[in-house]
C-alpha cells in the first residue's frame, strides 16, 4: 500500500518555552501542523494546550510579564522576529474563541468588520464577502433575512458559527479554535463539528478541546498536553487506540482529568 | 425534621425584621433630607424669580434686578472648561488604559490622580489665584473666565479620567481580543469597540463633571473675580451662579435673592441630572443595538 502523500508543513514549532512572569508554562515543545489538516489539543485543565494556541498568533503578546523562547515557523517564516507585522499575522491566523463574541452590532456588520478594518468600502464587494462567509459557516440560511439585526438575538450556537464566519472574512489560512463548542448544546456542537471538518478543505485548523470524543472525531491528529509538556502527538487515531505513553493511556481512559 | 435548637428560627427572622426596618428607615432618611433641601430652598426663593430676574442685571450688588450676567457667566466656563478638559481626560483614560503597560509609573500616575482628587477646591482656587491670575495675568487677563476656567480643569480632571478608565475598563476583554484576533490594529479597536461600548460612561462622566462646576465656589472666588458686570470676552472677570449666592448673602445680607439664585442653580443642576440619566440610556440602546 503506496501511503497517502503528506501535506507541506504549515506550522514547525521548535523547542518552545513559554513563561508567565518567572512560571514557565510550556516546556520545550517541538510540533509540525500540516496544511489541511485538523490538529487537536487534549489535555487536562491547566495544561497549556490554550497557551500554546494562543502562542501561534500571538495573543499572548497582550498579556503583560509574558515571554517566549525557541521559534514558531510559518510557511518558514518566523512569526517571533521582531519584523514580522502582529497585525499581518493575525490576519492570516485567525481566532474562534472559547465563549462566542460577537460584537453588539448587526449580523452583517460582524462579518463586514475584519474586511472593513482591512479599508474595503464597496458595498456590493463587503455583501459578497459576507454572503460567502456565512455561507462558509453554515449560517447563510439561518440569518439571510435579518442581516441588519444585532448579533446578539441570535442563540449561542449561531453566534459562535457567525464568529467563525466573521474569521473567514478576513480570508485567513490558519484558524485557531479554543473549545469552540464548551458553551454549545449538543445540537449547535454537532453542527459545529460538522463545519471543522468541511473547514479543512480549505484552511489548516487548530482546536483545543476538553471532550476526547470531539477529538477523535474532528481531527486527523492529536496531541496530548500535560504539564506544559507534549507527552504524546500522533495520528489521531493512534492516539486513541494505541497510546504510546502510559499518562495518555491514563488519561483517554479517563483515570484522571 | 432535625431541631438544631428550639426557637432560634423564630430569633433569627426577627432580627432580619429589625435589620430591614433599620435599612428602610436610612434609606427614607435620605430621600427626606434631598426633599427638604429642594423644598426649602424652592419655596423661600420661588417669590423672586420672574422673568425680569432671569434676564436682567444685577443692580445695588445684587440686592435688586437680576442675575442674568451670572447665568451667562456660568454658561461661559462650563463650555471652556469642558472644552478644555474633556479631549485631555478622556485621551489620558484611553492611554492609560488600552496604551499604558503596566508597572510602577502607571501605578504612581493612578495614585496621582487620585490624590488630585482629592485636594479641598479652595486649595485649586488658591493655585488658579497664583499661577493663572498672578503669574500668567498678562495673557490669562488676571480675573477672568479663562483664569477660573483653567483651575476648573485642574479641579474637574481627576474626575473625568477617573470616571472615563471606569468605562474603558468595564468594556468586556473578550470583544477587544477578538477584534485584534482579526488583524485589527489597536486603535481601530479602540475606534470601533472600545469608544462606542464606553461613551455612555464617559458621556456620564462628563456630566457630572459639569454639575461639579456648577456647584464649586471656592475654586472661583479666587479666580474669576465676581464681576456683576456681563462679560464680552474669557479675559473678562464673571460671577457664577453659586458664587453669585455667595457674595450676594456675604456681602448684602439680602437672603431672599440668595435664595432665588440657589433655586435657579438647584433647577438646573437637577435638570443635568435628569439629562445626563436621558442620554446615557439613549446611548446605550443606541450602541448595543
Amino acid at each position: 500500500m503506496i501511503a497517502p502523500k503528506e501535506q507541506d508543513v504549515k506550522i514547525a514549532v521548535e523547542g518552545l518555552d513559554f513563561f508567565y512572569g518567572q512560571k514557565q508554562a510550556l516546556h520545550n515543545i517541538t510540533m509540525d501542523i500540516r496544511e489541511n489538516e485538523v490538529f487537536a489539543f487534549i489535555g487536562p485543565s491547566g495544561c497549556g494546550k490554550t497557551t500554546f494556541l494562543r502562542v501561534l498568533n500571538r495573543m499572548n503578546d497582550l498579556i503583560p510579564y509574558t515571554s517566549v523562547k525557541g521559534s514558531v515557523r510559518i510557511d518558514g517564516q518566523d512569526i517571533y522576529d521582531p519584523n514580522v507585522d502582529v497585525v499581518q499575522l493575525r490576519k492570516a491566523v485567525g481566532t474562534v474563541f472559547q465563549k462566542p463574541n460577537p460584537f453588539p452590532i448587526s449580523i452583517f456588520d460582524n462579518v463586514a468588520y475584519g474586511p472593513k478594518a482591512n479599508g474595503l468600502k464597496n458595498k456590493q464587494q463587503l455583501m459578497e464577502i459576507v454572503e460567502d462567509s456565512l455561507r462558509q459557516a453554515a449560517l447563510w440560511d439561518e440569518v439571510k433575512d435579518r442581516l441588519n439585526e444585532s448579533a446578539l438575538g441570535l442563540s449561542g450556537g449561531q453566534q459562535q458559527r457567525l464568529c467563525i464566519a466573521r474569521v473567514m472574512a478576513v480570508k485567513p489560512e490558519i484558524i485557531l479554535m479554543d473549545e469552540p463548542t464548551s458553551a454549545l448544546d449538543p445540537v449547535a456542537t454537532f453542527k459545529v463539528e460538522e463545519l471543522i471538518t468541511e473547514l479543512k478543505k480549505n484552511y489548516t485548523v487548530v482546536i483545543v478541546t476538553h471532550n476526547m470524543e470531539q477529538a477523535a472525531r474532528v481531527s486527523d491528529k492529536t496531541a496530548f498536553f500535560l504539564d506544559g509538556v507534549v507527552i504524546e502527538a500522533d495520528e489521531t487515531n493512534n492516539i486513541f487506540t494505541n497510546p504510546k505513553q502510559k499518562e495518555t493511556e491514563d488519561y483517554i481512559s479517563g483515570k484522571f482529568g | 425534621m432535625v431541631e438544631f435548637k428550639p426557637n432560634h428560627l423564630v430569633r433569627v427572622k426577627r432580627e432580619q425584621m429589625f435589620a430591614f426596618t433599620m435599612l428602610s428607615l436610612a434609606a427614607a432618611l435620605t430621600v427626606l433630607i434631598l426633599l427638604a433641601i429642594v423644598f426649602y430652598v424652592m419655596a423661600q426663593g420661588l417669590s423672586v424669580i420672574s422673568m425680569e430676574f432671569l434676564l436682567e442685571e444685577p443692580r445695588k450688588m445684587g440686592t435688586e434686578g437680576g442675575i442674568f450676567p451670572a447665568i451667562v457667566g456660568t454658561v461661559y466656563l462650563v463650555g471652556l472648561i469642558i472644552l478644555i478638559a474633556a479631549p485631555i481626560g478622556v485621551g489620558t483614560s484611553i492611554y492609560l488604559n488600552e496604551y499604558m503597560p503596566d508597572g510602577r509609573f502607571k501605578s504612581v500616575l493612578r495614585f496621582a490622580t487620585e490624590l488630585l482628587a482629592a485636594i479641598p477646591s479652595i486649595i485649586h482656587g488658591m493655585f488658579g489665584f497664583l499661577f493663572f491670575v498672578i503669574a500668567l495675568g498678562d495673557y490669562t487677563g488676571g480675573w477672568s473666565i479663562l483664569s477660573g476656567a483653567l483651575t476648573g480643569v485642574v479641579m474637574i480632571l481627576p474626575i473625568i479620567i477617573r470616571a472615563s478608565e471606569e468605562a474603558l475598563r468595564s468594556v468586556p476583554s473578550n470583544l477587544k481580543e477578538g477584534s485584534l484576533a482579526l488583524g485589527t490594529t489597536r486603535w481601530y479597536t479602540i475606534k470601533k469597540v472600545v469608544l462606542p461600548l464606553a461613551l455612555p460612561g464617559i458621556t456620564t462622566s462628563v456630566i457630572l463633571a459639569i454639575g461639579r462646576v456648577i456647584g464649586e465656589t471656592a475654586a472661583f472666588l479666587l479666580t474669576i473675580g465676581g464681576s456683576l458686570l456681563m462679560a464680552a470676552s474669557v479675559f473678562d472677570g464673571a460671577r457664577t451662579l453659586a458664587l453669585h449666592l455667595y457674595l450676594v448673602a456675604m456681602e448684602t445680607g439680602n437672603v431672599q435673592m440668595a435664595f432665588g439664585t440657589g433655586a435657579v442653580l438647584i433647577v438646573l443642576i437637577l435638570i443635568i441630572n435628569f439629562a445626563a440619566a436621558a442620554l446615557f440610556k439613549l446611548l446605550v440602546k443606541r450602541f448595543s443595538a
